[in-house]
């Protein structure tokens, strides 16, 4: 008899396809999708049941279908696809209060992972060059996706105190980038002219999808407890990743950044949300050591590599290396027949 | 209304700024109507065609206008045609790259070249063109705390450069003592009123060693605009406990001045006393990572802005430690901020080893306060014997 889990949040993109994949692990004999909407796309092996986190109902499938491994997926960051921020904030929080609640009812349970963020770490001028995970914010994140994310993660550890028996693997993902990924980062670097804060260069570390796939399949089959950054290896600059990516930026003070950023999430062009505007200030890194020592994973892609994954899908803008190449080509030429 | 366009103003004769726009605004039509009647008594004759000349001035006395242009009154040797609505403001009609062949634009450039690469300029204009490209598409690489060498490199210690070696004319003692690997903790006296004394300090380890000393800077200083960003490019990072450490077991050489704003914003009569070192949070970091720490003592640096005075309530306002007053600064203004060229002396003093310290010595708060005490005696007694040896401030 191998391992029954439940995945939340499986109507998403990136919670479908981690159904999809466990549900291939040969130690896993049983996958249950759980979501508020059906999936768009088909789900293979994975049985899905229509159900809401935020709803006790989740007590009888958590009990009746013996689950013992809980992958807790919709922490979602995107106000736009959850109906607003009034209706994400209570999916993030109250969802995982409901789903914390079940699993502490379900005596079959040995396992739960979370996928949370590093934005927990929040962004400031007073944070360390990369944060491990027993360090705390410098300042505590004061709304949007960051404190929701803050937030779960308290309901989590209180849950791994009243449960001791269950292993609680906890990963703070990096931004994840990737072909395919919805993210408010991602939708940022889609925008045909790519807005700054004049004056600042933010680090950044990005993590590919399929390595943030991976990094959970792992955590489900491996049961290590404990909080985990997950993040590719090096640091880009915010400036950096935009030259990559052959656009244009607009360098503006930080105020107007802020009110241009809300003009575009108002426009609906991205989802350009506050609490953006202190990480692409200040930026983030954090320490990985634990994730490849201690939970044993070491992603495919480093954050260079999974941004030039998500460059190519992209597509280059009106700078692209290819351009900057045969203009420099053109003017060596030139100078050089000039002398020759 | 053909009066209106005898007006010679550089709009081609129509009212407005000259923004080439087919409708003027009514303020400037009000304007414009104002002179023309002024001038309508004037040339009695010009009242013909078009006849407006380039040269022609407002400043002008009437009686040569009267005589030039009126005999050929249609096609004028003006370049651009009478009829036409093309103002002499348009960029395309001046713009001075029309006339000059292609070839003699590659020629000045081949001999621009030339004069800023030296006779070897070919290589050497195609490693500038490729660090360009590398440049604008971004493809170099940092280090986790966004340390860019070829930015600091080419341009960060070229600035510095000469203005340690020309204008404060360092002179650098007991190189030997800074490690050529592995980490190593360089404590420093600060003083100067701006941090000039790290930058110095940084180019001469550099110049000498070859290594690119890291330095440990205040938040204030990641919170500034473009500032941050820099000291991010040039190796710094925030000193706090976890980056020291991190740093250090990387390998880095760290440069730390435990005196920080204490010390670079006493006033010019406390110069070369030194203030407080901190918590000693230093000194931890190099218990915990067993690395030694090489006192570093800079004489020269307290005079280029001798700090006279202070606005605390000014100061309090803008968030920042100390508003300085100097004898120049803010009185001459941007002049002001010319470091005075006084002679500097780096000496670096013999490394205190930390690894002999067992485990737990760097919890031990007894024996953290005995090293850094040693530390800051070292570089108060170096001082004075540097102070001693300097036969002037300015020699």
């Amino acid at each position: 008899m191998g391992r029954v889990v439940l995945v939340t949040g499986v109507s998403r993109d990136l919670g479908g396809r981690f159904a999809r994949l466990v549900a291939e692990d040969p130690s896993v004999s049983r996958v249950i999708g759980v979501d508020v909407v059906p999936p768009r796309v088909d789900m293979g092996d994975v049985r899905f049941i229509r159900a809401d986190i935020r709803n006790p109902v989740i007590t009888k499938v958590i009990a009746g279908e013996d689950v013992d491994t809980v992958v807790h997926m919709s922490v979602i960051a995107t106000p736009g696809t959850a109906g607003g921020r009034t209706s994400m904030k209570e999916l993030n929080v109250i969802g995982t209060m409901q789903l914390l609640a079940a699993c502490q009812k379900a005596p079959s349970l040995k396992h739960l992972v979370v996928k949370s963020s590093t934005t927990v770490y929040g962004a400031s001028s007073r944070d360390p060059a990369m944060f491990t995970e027993d360090m705390a914010p410098k300042r505590m994140p004061k709304s949007g996706f960051a404190k929701d994310a803050v937030e779960v993660e308290g309901y989590v550890r209180g849950f791994a105190r009243r449960r001791p028996d269950v292993t609680v693997t906890m990963l703070r993902a990096a931004n994840t980038v990737g072909p395919e990924v919805t993210s408010p980062m991602t939708s940022y670097f889609r925008l045909p002219v790519i807005p700054t804060v004049l004056g600042f260069d933010a680090r950044l570390q990005f993590l590919h999808e399929t390595d943030l796939l991976e990094a959970l399949r792992h955590a489900t089959t491996a049961g290590v407890h404990g909080s985990f950054n997950v993040a590719g290896d090096g640091v880009l600059m915010l400036s950096q990743a935009v030259r990559r990516l052959g656009r244009p930026n607009l360098p503006l003070p930080a105020f107007a950044v802020s009110s241009v950023g809300g003009f575009i999430r108002q426009a609906r062009v991205a989802d350009f949300s506050p609490e953006q505007m202190e990480f692409l200030t200040y930026g983030r890194g954090v320490d990985t050591t634990r994730m490849r020592e201690v939970l044993g994973f070491e992603p495919e892609y480093t954050t260079a590599e999974a941004f030039e994954d998500f460059c190519r899908a992209v597509g280059p803008g009106m700078v692209s290396p290819e351009r900057v190449a045969s203009l420099e080509n053109a003017v060596a030429g030139a100078l050089r027949s000039d002398r020759g | 209304m053909a009066d209106a366009e005898i007006i010679p103003l550089g709009t081609r004769g129509r009212p407005g700024r000259g923004s080439g726009n087919a409708k003027p605004s009514t303020a400037a039509r009000n304007l414009a109507g104002g002179t023309a009647k002024k001038r309508a008594s004037t040339p009695a004759g010009s009242t013909g065609p078009r006849q407006v000349d380039d040269t022609t001035q407002r400043r002008t006395p009437p009686a040569p206008e009267e005589t030039a242009p009126a005999p050929e009154p249609s096609p004028s040797p003006d370049p651009t045609p009478a009829s036409s609505e093309t103002s002499s403001t348009f960029a395309t009609d001046r713009a001075p790259g029309a006339g000059i062949p292609v070839g003699d634009w590659l020629a000045a450039f081949g001999s621009a070249a030339k004069e800023l690469f030296g006779e070897a300029w070919e290589p050497r204009l195609a490693e500038f063109l490729a660090f360009l490209r590398r440049r604008v598409t971004g493809d170099y690489a940092i280090d986790e705390y966004g340390f860019d060498q070829e930015i600091t490199e080419r341009f960060l210690l070229a600035a510095i450069r000469p203005i340690a070696q020309k204008w404060f004319r360092v002179e650098v003692r007991g190189i030997e003592n800074i490690p050529t690997e592995g980490g190593a903790l360089v404590v420093s006296n600060h003083s100067g009123t701006v941090p000039m004394d790290g930058l110095v300090t940084g180019v001469s380890i550099h110049d000498h060693t070859g290594r690119h000393l890291r330095p440990l800077g205040a938040d204030l200083v990641f919170r500034l605009p473009f500032i941050g960003d820099l000291a991010r490019k040039g190796g710094a990072t925030l000193a706090c406990n976890d980056d020291a450490e991190r740093m250090l077991r990387g390998g880095e050489l760290v440069g730390v001045w435990p005196e920080g704003f204490k010390g670079i914003g006493k006033p010019y009569s406390e110069r070369y006393k030194l203030q407080r070192f901190g918590r000693g949070g230093f000194v931890s970091a190099a218990l915990r990572t067993g690395v030694p720490i090489v006192p570093c003592s800079v004489v020269g640096a307290e005079e280029i802005y001798p700090l006279v005075g202070n606005i605390p309530s000014l100061a309090r306002l803008l968030g920042v430690p100390y508003i300085p007053i100097t004898p120049f600064f803010p009185w001459l203004g941007p002049l002001g901020m010319v470091p005075l060229p006084s002679k500097w002396l780096i000496e670096f003093g013999e490394p205190i080893r930390t690894d002999s310290y067992d485990e737990g010595a760097a919890d031990d708060p007894m024996l953290v306060f005995n090293v850094t005490d040693q530390v800051r005696e070292t570089i108060q007694q170096t001082l004075y014997t540097l102070l001693m040896q300097r036969r002037s401030v300015f020699s």
